[in-house]
């Protein structure tokens, strides 16, 4: 118990610093140690495919912001800053907060989940879909077309990347 | 298409005359990078078919086998990556992945709904080869996340800081 | 109490939105605001005494972790490792463009030429 708050509080901290830092590399490498934190939370959480995922995927994202980061001069011009759009921002925040304690009031207490769906995934996974990973089973059996519109999803992104990679002027030939 | 072309001309071209040595990292990088590609590619293969009895799967087993082909694109340059895997049969890969999908989803008779586990009789679980469609789907979430990241990246490493006008 | 955790990583990820002028800066916070709600969704599915979802032959398993999150948030993380991805060509186009990161020096250089960027 005190880990994940241990961890959660190392996210917020390197949330904050992220933010904050005036270096943009720096910035970027402080969010890769965020997204181990929450890798290290998920194995805690009992979710290892979670897990895997998260650090595969971060290190992707770091090395993709990287390459964002020195392309160019790396530092953030330091600028006067708008404090009455600062002040806004910040009351509003606040009282997203506060509101926020109605919000978790409803909500489940922590280690007791509802699970009024998947108690029946969790007794009909081996026999229907003859499986023994349930997650597995959720994903790509029960759940299949959240899935399927995820794969959609990657699919118009790469489309989106395509085009915006190539949309040079329109008389010069295309050769990256 | 022009654009198509155009790459494989370059590459025929440009290959000779580059050695490996000067394009790319230093030579420790390359030579671990040399040991360890492909054990990651395995490893991520292993993931994928194994995802219905360890934790794993198709997402994670796709995203191993991107980081490793994005470790040949770091430290041996782009080109020498893309003489492993082409630009266009990883989009091929890509596309293919999505049209398995959608073709485990339609087979089957006309009183199983679309995307439905079709299988009437289930194998053996908890083995390998059980028989049900979570494998095969699954190894069609690899091929689709694996490629489709490396196309990504692909496309990211190459624009360029200036725009050559 | 932990849950209020969350929430405060979710409200620096819309702090980071709302005020930062950089456009690296706005997608870290993008990605800061995709892990409050991961990591809110796999705490929402704790058990106490829970095991992971899997399945073994040699042992009962009696508690299990709720699997239903885990799931949603596996097929989340593909879509937004995409969505950066997207982000990220947007912003290397714009630094092509305008050569600067900044959000508010792009709007004065459109402002003052409009017939510049017709591929931005």
């Amino acid at each position: 118990m005190i880990d994940l708050y241990i961890l959660l509080i190392l996210m917020i901290i390197g949330a904050v610093l992220a933010l904050e830092i005036k270096d943009l590399l720096s910035a970027v490498i402080i969010t890769g140690a965020v997204g181990l934190c929450l890798s290290a939370a998920f194995l805690l959480l009992k979710a290892p495919d979670l897990a895997m995922t998260q650090l595969i995927v971060e290190i992707v994202l770091v090395i993709i912001l990287v390459r964002a980061t020195i392309f160019t001069d790396s530092r953030v011009q330091q600028t006067k800053r708008n404090y009455a759009n600062f002040i806004a921002v910040l009351i509003s925040i606040s009282f997203f907060l506060g509101a926020s304690g109605y919000v978790i009031a409803k909500l489940p207490i922590f280690g007791k989940p509802l699970m009024r769906i998947s108690r029946t995934y969790l007794s009909e996974a081996l026999s229907q879909a003859s499986v023994n990973n349930v997650v597995a089973a959720i994903t790509l059996d029960y759940r299949i077309f959240d899935t399927f519109l995820a794969l959609v999803a990657l699919f118009t992104c790469l489309i989106a990347i395509m085009a915006l990679s190539r949309a040079k002027s329109k008389e010069q030939k295309t050769n990256f | 298409m022009k654009n198509k072309t155009n790459n494989k001309i370059k590459h025929k071209t440009k290959i000779p005359d580059n050695p490996q040595a000067e394009q790319g990292m230093s030579i420790i990088v390359k030579t671990v990078t040399r040991l360890t590609v492909g054990v990651l590619f395995v490893y991520g293969i292993n993931v994928a078919l194994h995802g219905h009895i360890i934790p794993g799967g198709g997402f994670a087993g796709g995203a191993i086998i991107a980081l490793s082909l994005l470790n040949l694109v770091l430290a041996f340059g782009r080109d020498a990556a893309l003489e492993k895997l082409s630009q266009t049969w990883a989009i091929i890969f890509t596309t293919l992945g999505l049209l398995l999908f959608m073709v485990v989803g339609l087979f089957g008779n006309n009183n199983i709904p679309i995307l439905a586990n079709f299988f009437q009789d289930k194998g053996s679980i908890l083995s390998l080869f059980c028989i049900g469609n979570i494998p095969l789907l699954n190894i069609a979430v690899c091929l689709q996340v694996g490629a489709g990241i490396f196309v990504i990246f692909i496309y990211l490493v190459s624009i360029k800081p200036e725009a050559d006008k | 109490m932990i849950y209020f955790l969350c929430f405060i990583l979710f409200s620096i990820g819309i702090y980071g939105v709302l005020v930062k002028r950089n456009i690296i800066k706005l997608i870290i916070s993008t990605m800061i605001l995709n892990y409050a709600v991961y990591i809110l969704l796999v705490l929402m599915g704790f058990r106490w005494q829970g095991q992971v979802p899997v399945f073994v032959s040699d042992q009962e398993i009696n508690f299990m972790v709720d699997p239903l999150p885990q799931s949603m948030v596996m097929v989340a993380m593909i879509v937004g490792l995409a969505v950066t991805a997207l982000l990220v060509a947007v912003a290397m186009r714009l630094y092509q463009q305008f050569k600067t990161f900044d959000i508010k020096e792009i709007i004065e250089i459109k402002t003052k030429k409009p017939e510049v960027d017709n591929n931005a």
